[in-house]
């Protein structure tokens, strides 16, 4: 796109008159100036994205063990595995990928929606109080977690002690403790996305849809969501990729039965060093992963919302 | 220096709410490593040099790496140890702020050997992860000396030839004071690649409160007593443990035994006993009370006791018997320093030294005669020091008997065929 631009002026000035010397010198700068630009940042992507993943490909393809080392045989049976084996922990990523996302979304399109309208001059010490938390590792914040909800802890002891609920009810080791983990660590890159969209909105859309007699919950539906739905395609996207893959909150917060495919692939690497099969894991997940966000961002239309320029 | 280590733990031990525990339990428990807990945070740093590894090693054909030219008559002593070990596993002491090895110091005084020491140990795996690039490609892994306990790693790096077989001429005081528990262990005959750092044990941890009384047998492992309330380890002990309950000794075991096994925990969690196979962490389930029982390591549950207040964890040894790890010392093929670390080895099982040491990490010490010094030690202090070091004198799970050892088992030594085996087999109970 970017180079195309620069080039446009090049043709249609030579249509005119024959180019000076020193004209052409100075495009042909600044082609030089766009390339060089694109380099740092196509660097960066061969050598932290094509190369990884190539590497990744041939050696899902490949057979062997770790002490004789790996050798390409094209060998696809790890893909075939990967699909039969565990079909029940990609179905499990993608629901509580799935889960989460819709909750986070949920929680915070209302959030972000109060604090963008009525944040005032506090907007920017909600969204601190939003990101607080996130100072604090990952891991330590799920932990604690397990602490909140443990079945004698602060929260469930109380309750049992009052007999308002049986005594062996449990929210760890279950579903819904991985779908809450992963929700709580995905909830600010929801938000954010969101706001940013909510804030972007010119104001006077908002008094014209009044001016036309909508209601309230009429300017909301018909004014404000669709313009805020490149707030919206953002965070999905960035929630539902990262909660699809993440395995941490199910290690530390599931139980029997609740099994992510994210953790299938670590214990392939680190327990079995099986790193072809894990290999071929980690890509049938991309892969899914890929095809469910070009169908979502084709039937979202994303050309237009990323353009940005629709309104 | 002994007294300072020693004063310390008596400290903490009176300051401490097990006091009506039995002392020497409570020295034998300590196993203080964070193994299976770093899991997490270790994760990532190791996906980036198994993946670079992976990418180093497509074009390898086969690995000739047994140190190619090494031999000990050549070899020299260089003044310098680069010493890789699990967190808090040797005594040490604070001096101005300042974390010190005492009995690292004394080898350096005694030899002139320097020794670096480093605590980057934190799962047999993860580490065979990081240093298996170097040693496949024939380099120095920047250690000379490393930690690795019995299992498929510790297989792996015998097979491909991936340790420097050791000198027993450098080793007389292994000859002289090495327990006969530790010597040409099963998974390494005559001793030729590795000798024994220390030992423990996989039993069962419970919270008393929950249980209800004590537990002495497996059995209540599978007990729908406990149904929802039973913690398993997704490790290699839970199987060994599960193979020792059906009489199986798991170190002779094969794939008709593990199937055997596989079944039984299958039929455990299909009835809802098993609430959780914890990859870490499950200490704080005890604590919390979301589980009652759990395999367990012995150090696990002694240290959980001591950091938390209140906490009053039991581990047992079960009836039937208990699943023991040993971890060893071995040196890395291509070791830049290996007759410093040879010497090291040898010095640790000086009985003095061991002593000094069991005195810190309350292990099962592969040096038996330490113990005279042990009690030496004890009557040269007074009080809570005397008793405490008594006790641990007396303590099965330090000083271990020949009997203690009948019904102590090593899991099976699983090469890489025989592992996949084996993971094929417990892992989809582990993971689904």
């Amino acid at each position: 796109m970017t180079i195309t631009a620069a080039e446009t002026p090049v043709p249609a000035a030579a249509g005119r008159t024959p180019v000076h010397p020193a004209v052409r010198r100075r495009m042909l700068k600044k082609r030089f100036t766009l390339v060089g630009l694109l380099i740092p940042g196509g660097a960066w992507l061969a050598l932290f994205f094509v190369a990884p993943i190539l590497t990744l490909v041939i050696l899902s393809l490949s057979t062997g063990n770790v002490g004789l080392g790996w050798h390409l045989t094209y060998t696809w049976s790890n893909f075939t595995q990967s699909i039969t084996s565990y079909k029940a922990e990609f179905l499990h990523s993608f629901e509580f990928g799935t889960a989460a996302t819709v909750v986070a979304l949920l929680v915070s399109y209302p959030a972000a929606y109060w604090i963008a309208f009525y944040g005032g001059q506090k907007k920017t010490t909600y969204l601190l109080i939003v990101l607080l938390p996130f100072y604090v590792s990952q891991l330590i914040r799920t932990i604690s977690w397990q602490f909140i909800l443990a079945d004698q802890g602060i929260f469930l002891g109380p309750l049992k002690a009052l007999h308002l609920m049986p005594q062996n009810f449990h929210i760890l080791a279950t579903p819904w403790a991985v779908i809450g983990g992963l929700t709580y660590a995905q909830i600010p890159y929801m938000l954010l996305p969101i706001f940013a969209a909510l804030e972007r909105i010119d104001r006077s859309f908002i008094e014209a849809s009044k001016d036309l007699y909508a209601t309230k919950w009429e300017t909301v539906r018909r004014v404000v969501l669709p313009l805020s739905t490149p707030g919206i395609f953002a965070g999905v996207l960035l929630v539902f990729i990262s909660a699809t893959g993440d395995y941490v909150n199910e290690v530390i917060l599931g139980g029997t039965g609740t099994g992510v495919i994210g953790n299938i692939i670590n214990s392939q690497f680190f327990v079995n060093m099986n790193y072809p099969f894990a290999a071929a894991l980690s890509l049938v997940l991309m892969v899914a992963l890929l095809i469910i966000v070009i169908v979502y961002s084709k039937s979202l239309g994303t050309e237009d919302l990323m353009g940005g320029g629709t309104y | 220096m002994g007294k300072g280590t020693v004063a310390q733990m008596t400290d903490k031990s009176e300051s401490n709410p097990l006091e009506n525990m039995d002392p020497a339990i409570i020295r034998g428990l300590a196993m203080p490593r964070m193994t299976r807990r770093g899991f997490l945070g270790l994760a990532g740093a190791g996906m980036l040099g198994a993946i670079a590894a992976a990418c180093g090693s497509s074009s390898t054909s086969t690995s000739t790496a047994t140190g190619g030219s090494f031999s000990w008559a050549t070899a020299k002593k260089a003044g310098v140890l680069d010493f890789a070990n699990w967190p808090l596993y040797i005594d040490q002491n604070t001096v101005n702020g300042k974390t010190v090895y005492p009995t690292l110091q004394q080898f350096t005084k005694e030899t002139g050997i320097k020794v670096n020491y480093q605590e980057v140990i934190q799962g047999n795996s993860s580490f065979f992860g990081k240093i298996e690039p170097e040693l496949k490609a024939g380099k120095s892994t920047g250690y000379d000396l490393m930690v690795i306990t019995d299992g498929p790693v510790l297989t792996q790096l015998m097979m491909y030839g991936w340790l420097t077989p050791l000198d027993h001429s450098y080793l007389p005081n292994f000859a002289k004071y090495a327990g006969a528990n530790v010597k040409s262990p099963s998974y390494d005959p005559g001793n030729k690649y590795t000798l024994a750092w220390q030992s423990g044990f996989t039993g069962i941890g419970y919270n008393p409160e929950l249980t209800g009384g004590d537990i002495t047998s497996l059995a209540s492992l599978f007990d729908p007593k406990f149904a929802g309330k039973v913690g398993m380890l997704a490790a290699v002990d839970t199987p060994n443990l599960v193979m020792i309950y059906q009489g199986v000794d798991p170190n002779k075991s094969g794939p008709s035994d593990w199937k055997k096994a596989a079944a039984l925990m299958q039929d455990q969690k299909s009835k809802g006993i098993v609430r959780k196979y914890y990859q870490q962490n499950y200490i704080n389930a005890l604590e919390n009370g979301d589980i009652a029982i759990s395999v367990a390591y012995s150090g696990d549950i002694y240290q959980a006791n001591q950091s938390s207040k209140g906490a009053n964890l039991k581990f047992v040894v079960p009836s039937e018997g208990v699943f023991r790890w040993t971890d060893n010392m071995c040196i890395p093929a291509h070791s830049l320093h290996p007759v410093d670390a040879i010497t090291y080895m040898n010095y640790v099982y000086n009985p003095r030294v061991a002593a000094t040491m069991a005195e810190y990490i309350d292990y099962m010490t592969p040096v038996p005669s330490s113990k005279n010094y042990v009690i030496q030690d004890a009557n040269a202090s007074s009080g809570s020091n005397k008793a405490g070091l008594l006790a641990m004198a007396d303590s099965p799970l330090v000083y271990p008997t020949a009997a203690d050892f009948a019904h102590a088992y090593y899991g099976p030594a699983l090469d890489p065929t025989a592992y996949q085996t084996w993971n094929s087999i417990f892992q989809p109970i582990f993971q689904s």
